[in-house]
């Protein structure tokens, strides 16, 4: 009973946040994990004229923290002194709560604008482990939440945090019988922010960072008759039209030093990969096949591609050295695998893998053999696009519930699932853009 | 309703496939209402193959959508009859053009659909081909699942989206 009633109230709660974030994205954690590393966020005193905006610091790295599920933050209500500087933290209060580390801060006028400073302590040692200071100028307070959120996650787990990110996604608005609005967003990584870069009748598909964070190559039907793909520059908004060949000119995607783009082409009678060198727009063929090759994706280094091809039968995952040469299958387990893409380490490999009608998001450990290679970490049944945090922490992918298409970014290990969704419309095809410079 | 309409386009699909010459007769013997009187008598005069009114008469010309089984890409037979129309409709129309939209649906990832929307309208253009059409008369186009029919998740609904689509964009 207790049970059910903490259900009910959570359910309100979250019937709350959804109408105080309408223009944002849903935000909904599904899972936890034990092992999760348990740390308190005290909320930040403001000693600051005048209040800029709405932002609270210290809920959004609360939720950026608990989204990458190697933390457990200590929920709001439960934090019961506020210390906004490490000299006013009660240790013997927060060792009795069972907290690893604590993260006080205060926000102060500076000039030009604000100025945040934060400190994270160790619980047990008592010992201060992170002092800073950082500007922040009217309007860029969550911006500075998620460095905060960085450096709070790189401190502890030593690897670099990747909240201060962004994400493109497209969505589908229908506006009346056959009439629809297709469109390109770009938000914070988690789901605030929206920009609608560029939209149109007709559909798009596969949005893809260039390595600088600064372009979207995407593939676009709004030409009669045949696909497009354009590399558009966010800042100007200015598109370059890179391939309009008959046919598919679909998946586009950068090199890691962003000078090449792999795409699809179907110009000579069936989907072959195709490297585009941006500079001289020489293009080269790398697959010659009859079956369907597709959705490539590049290894780290540049020097490899990863793609999809049913030359066995049923779509699998190959790869292909760029100088050209065999294709190499790379998917072993499962009937259907497609779509995949490589962390940036290229240990993992994350991928789409369908069986009779699921479709999950498979990730692939290419350090360990055996059954532990393999590990779903999405319920399916149609879930596609998996792209991995440029630190390799979670992934983003697109699912379906009901009617519409909603967006997931899952802890690698699968056991924290956050839904970003549009209230209204049809969303999909995320990808998780590379680090931003701070 | 469904019953009788399908009886309708059955009788005219015989009427159309019958020859000529005696067709003319049949509207005399016969009191149908008048509608389909008109509709049938209009058929029998165009069995010429090159007014354009045939296109939206003739049930054969007036299908135009070849259904799929899931991933695959193999024409089914009740799709035959209709693309060999098709295919002889693109033969005595030497100016008519086809735009054939290949689609998916929504299983499986999108750009690998559309590869497979490719297929199935390279599948239709094939037979087009081989019945009577030229190669550039007939335009391939693929939306893989981006042009779905109907949006549940469920079988009647993938059935009815995994199909290719002849869109005349020139008839004659």
């Amino acid at each position: 009973m207790q049970r059910i009633i903490n259900a009910l109230f959570l359910l309100a709660m979250l019937g709350l946040c959804r109408t105080g974030m309408a223009q944002g994205l849903e935000i909904d954690i599904v899972n936890g994990r034990e092992a999760a590393i348990p740390v308190t966020i005290v909320p930040f005193a403001w000693e600051a004229a005048a209040m800029p905006d709405g932002t609270s610091i210290d809920q959004v790295v609360r939720a950026d923290l608990n989204r990458s599920g190697q933390f457990r933050v200590l929920r709001k209500e439960d934090v019961i002194e506020l210390p906004a500087r490490g000299g006013d933290i009660k240790f013997p209060t927060w060792k009795m709560m069972k907290q690893d580390y604590i993260v006080v801060g205060r926000v102060q006028t500076a000039e030009g604008g604000y100025r945040v400073e934060f400190e994270l302590h160790d619980v047990l040692k008592q010992q201060s482990l992170l002092s800073l200071a950082l500007p922040v100028r009217p309007g860029e307070f969550r911006a500075v939440s998620h460095q905060i959120a960085d450096l709070v996650y790189e401190k502890i787990l030593g690897v670099r945090g990747a909240f201060f990110t962004r994400i493109a996604y497209i969505t589908q608005k229908r506006l009346g019988e056959g009439k629809f609005e297709n469109a390109i967003w770009i938000a914070d990584s988690d789901g605030f922010n929206p920009q609608r870069i560029v939209w149109n009748a007709e559909p798009f598909l596969s949005p893809a960072w260039s390595p600088d964070g600064k372009s979207l190559a995407y593939v676009s039907f709004e030409r009669q008759g045949g696909h497009t793909i354009y590399i558009h520059e966010l800042a100007t908004g200015s598109r370059r039209l890179v391939t309009s060949f008959k046919g598919i000119n679909g998946a586009p995607t950068f090199s890691p030093d962003g000078s090449t783009l792999a795409v699809t082409l179907s110009k000579s009678g069936n989907p072959e990969i195709y490297t585009l060198n941006l500079a001289s727009n020489n293009l080269t063929q790398l697959t010659r096949h009859f079956a369907i090759d597709t959705e490539s994706a590049w290894m780290p280094g540049g020097n490899s591609l990863l793609f999809t091809s049913d030359r066995s039968g049923k779509p699998q995952i190959y790869s292909l050295p760029v100088s050209g040469g065999t294709p190499e299958r790379v998917s072993s387990v499962g009937e259907y695998n497609a779509r995949a893409s490589a962390s940036y380490d290229g240990r993992l490999l994350a991928m789409v893998q369908g069986s009779k009608n699921v479709y999950r998001i498979a990730v692939v450990d290419r350090e360990r053999g055996g059954a532990g290679a393999v590990r779903l970490i999405s319920p399916g049944p149609l879930d596609e696009s998996p792209s991995f945090a440029p630190n390799a922490s979670m992934v983003l992918y697109a699912a379906r519930e009901g009617n519409r298409g909603v967006l997931y970014a899952a802890s690698i290990d699968g056991s924290v699932r956050q839904r970003l969704a549009l209230p209204d419309g049809d969303v999909r095809e995320p990808a998780w853009g590379p680090f931003r410079q701070r | 309703m469904n019953t009788p309409i399908r009886v309708l386009v059955l009788a005219l699909a015989v009427a159309g496939l019958g020859a000529c010459a005696k067709k003319t007769v049949k509207p005399e013997e016969t009191s149908p209402p008048p509608t389909s009187t008109t509709t049938q008598t209009t058929a029998t005069q165009e069995e010429s193959w090159t007014n354009p009114a045939l296109l939206d008469s003739k049930p054969c010309l007036v299908s135009r959508v070849a259904y799929f089984d899931f991933d695959q890409t193999t024409i089914k037979s009740e799709a035959m009859e209709m693309l060999q129309c098709h295919g002889k409709w693109l033969a005595a129309n030497p100016g008519a053009r086809i735009s054939l939209e290949g689609h998916a649906d929504e299983r499986g990832t999108r750009e690998y659909n559309l590869g497979l929307g490719e297929r199935r309208g390279n599948a239709v253009r094939d037979l087009l081909l081989a019945n009577g059409g030229r190669s550039e008369q007939v335009a391939t186009v693929s939306y893989g699942e981006e042009r779905p029919i109907c949006t549940d998740s469920d079988e009647s609904c993938w059935s009815k989206n995994r199909r290719a689509e002849i869109v005349y964009t020139a008839k004659q």
